[in-house]
């Protein structure tokens, strides 16, 4: 069980929970274990109740009811600030917009998460780190390049940079590839898998078959439910 | 971790130049102005204070009637009279003054061998000189026996001398005054201009027997001057001139005062209390901008955080807390009225020397006032960046990663 990264028990997340009518369960009871190194992708149309899972398991979103425990820890009672530094110091976001702050150089976007780490490593630390995260997608070259400045295969290296910078144990991407063509998007998914080779966990959602194939293991949601579930392979 | 932030605020700001000055300048503007209006307030101050200190040492005045304030007993001078034997008997019986003089006063004009001016001739006794504390220029005081003897003798005033003379060096000189000639001894030194009492240079003195048989017959007395014969004792020096006048006018013991008695300090109270009156006001009204200026910042700011939206987001999902968010916009608006406040009080520097240089005001700088403007600009950058920072801090970071 010690390589046990995330154990959901009965999480649901309910809308509206105080008007009857209006009610609305987004997720109706999700059992689910991930092991440490696992690429897992979570299928499902969009109601499913994909995103709210993934919006749960990075803490941006809180379950109504259930209990998750991030690396045998419960996190549920958690205050807010500790769930910033986790979000800061375990997990790292790709989204398929890319979310890279404009008017802001590749470079200032990955440092960006380490401004918020405490302690904040030295100048010289936060430099070598940066440059490495970039290296690791092969962009190192294009640091002092605005986002506009960059195609959108390029933004979204930058932003898995970004995610990789503080060396998370987990790697969350909603749809990282939707607004990619087949080739960017094959150029994204072969980092994702160079990086859980080196035991990163990554999680992603995605609605694209062939995204899924790159992953170890596959979720399918639907309603607010696990409707099917591959296992580690 | 404060220092990085206030260099992320200096970088939001110059990202946005002209917004960021256009922000800035309702700051500017009101600092600036309650820069000035403290300057020239505390100006018109210092102003009146000297001026009523030069006026002499240890001055008590006494007027006829009563000049009470708040009452309806206003203008009573116009029935009791001061008189000579007023002022033979606090010299007799008094023993905590140390001189006295009556004063008469008559505006005329006086004709001199180059030339004639219109001005205030005052009637006085030798004692004035002390008791104002005049210093003479050119020449001295006229005597008591030139009092005793009702000589044809007078002080000239600095801008009456060079006025009719051109020069101060005019002692033994002599000037026509309705119609008698009357020796120069002597011409004051200069007191200088004065905002709310005139040119006290532009007076010709004369011995006030002189003045009762030459100048004018008429025996009643404008005011009369003693020196106490220290600080300590003024209000004692007071009230024995007081019992004396009230014997003097044999005023029965319920019968209120017929004249009113004046010290520096009670006017010079009274000056301070209005010329406060007056810089709080101004400052009041410098204060309204500021917070107009305010307003504009929490405007703005609230802008920014609606159009930072997504970036917000962004921070919160890779690790911001809430303090973080808040800190940065807090820091943006404080770094706005930090760098407005600084040039409002350069420029607000700037105006006021151009005023005292080129306008011949009077202003005072002063560091506490800088200080107040200073922690002025840095309260309006907090009360009012408070609330958009705190929009942003607690903005659901699921919907703002979903902003357009």
């Amino acid at each position: 069980m010690k390589d046990l990264v995330i154990k959901l028990n009965n999480i649901k997340k309910i809308y509206n929970a105080e008007n009857e009518e209006a009610r609305v369960y987004a997720l109706k009871g999700i059992n689910l274990e991930v092991k440490k190194g696992e690429f897992i992708a979570i299928m499902g149309a969009s109601g499913s109740g994909k995103s709210t899972l993934m919006n749960i398991l990075g803490f941006l979103d809180t379950p109504t009811e259930g209990e998750y425990y991030l690396e045998g820890e419960k996190v549920n009672t958690f205050s807010k600030d500790e769930l910033a530094e986790i979000r800061n110091k375990k997990l790292g976001f790709v989204f398929q917009s890319f979310n890279l702050l404009s008017r802001t150089t590749a470079f200032d976007n990955v440092k960006l998460p380490l401004l918020y780490s405490r302690p904040r490593p030295k100048d010289s630390e936060i430099s070598r780190r940066v440059l490495n995260a970039l290296e690791m997608v092969g962009l190192k070259e294009r640091k002092n390049h605005l986002p506009s400045q960059l195609s959108g295969g390029e933004q979204q290296r930058v932003a898995i940079a970004r995610a990789l910078v503080n060396n998370p144990s987990i790697i969350l991407a909603d749809e990282p590839t939707g607004n990619l063509d087949s080739k960017r998007s094959k150029e994204i998914m072969d980092i994702f898998t160079e990086l859980n080779k080196y035991g990163i966990t990554i999680i992603l959602v995605t609605h694209e078959h062939d995204i899924a194939e790159y992953a170890k293991r596959v979720i399918e949601m639907r309603d607010g439910s696990i409707l099917k579930d591959t296992g580690g392979k | 971790m404060i220092f990085y932030a206030l260099l992320d605020a200096y970088r939001s700001i110059l990202k946005n130049k002209t917004r960021s000055f256009l922000t800035m300048l309702g700051i500017i503007i009101g600092i600036t102005s309650v820069v000035v209006m403290l300057s020239i307030g505390l100006g018109v101050q210092k102003q009146v204070e000297s001026q009523i200190g030069s006026m002499g040492v240890n001055l008590i005045t006494i007027f006829p009637g009563t000049f009470r304030q708040g009452s309806a007993r206003m203008g009573g001078g116009s029935i009791s009279r001061l008189s000579i034997a007023d002022v033979e008997k606090i010299r007799r019986e008094a023993t905590l003054v140390n001189a006295i003089s009556p004063l008469y006063r008559i505006n005329t004009q006086i004709i001199g061998s180059a030339g004639n001016w219109y001005t205030t001739v005052y009637g006085v006794s030798e004692d004035y000189f002390k008791i104002r504390g005049w210093e003479f220029s050119h020449g001295e005081g006229f005597s008591e026996s030139a009092v005793r003897t009702k000589a044809r003798v007078c002080v000239l005033g600095l801008t009456v001398a060079t006025n009719i003379f051109g020069s101060a060096d005019v002692v033994g000189e002599e000037v026509r005054i309705s119609g008698n000639r009357y020796t120069i001894l002597g011409v004051l030194a200069s007191k200088g201009a004065s905002g709310g009492m005139g040119d006290q240079d532009d007076q010709v003195l004369v011995p006030y027997t002189t003045f009762e048989t030459r100048i004018s017959r008429w025996r009643y007395i404008n005011q009369i001057l003693v020196s106490a014969v220290s600080k300590d004792v003024m209000y004692a020096a007071q009230e024995e001139i007081r019992n004396i006048l009230r014997e003097s006018h044999k005023l029965a013991a319920n019968a209120e005062d017929d004249f009113t008695i004046g010290n520096q300090t009670d006017l010079l109270e009274a000056f301070n209390q209005t010329t406060m009156l007056l810089t709080i006001f101004l400052a009041s009204i410098a204060g309204i901008s500021l917070v107009v200026g305010g307003v504009g910042i929490m405007n703005i700011m609230l802008v920014s955080v609606t159009e930072r939206t997504r970036e917000i987001g962004i921070r919160i999902a890779i690790g911001a807390r809430e303090r973080d968010i808040l800190l940065q916009f807090l820091l943006e608006s404080i770094v706005l009225c930090f760098t407005g406040g600084i040039i409002g009080i350069a420029l607000g520097v700037g105006i006021s020397f151009v005023l005292e240089r080129f306008f011949n005001m009077t202003v005072v700088f002063s560091i506490p006032v800088f200080l107040l403007a200073f922690i002025f600009s840095i309260s309006v950058g907090v009360f009012f960046g408070f609330y958009p920072a705190r929009k942003a801090a607690m903005l659901n970071p699921i919907e703002a990663l979903r902003y357009e």
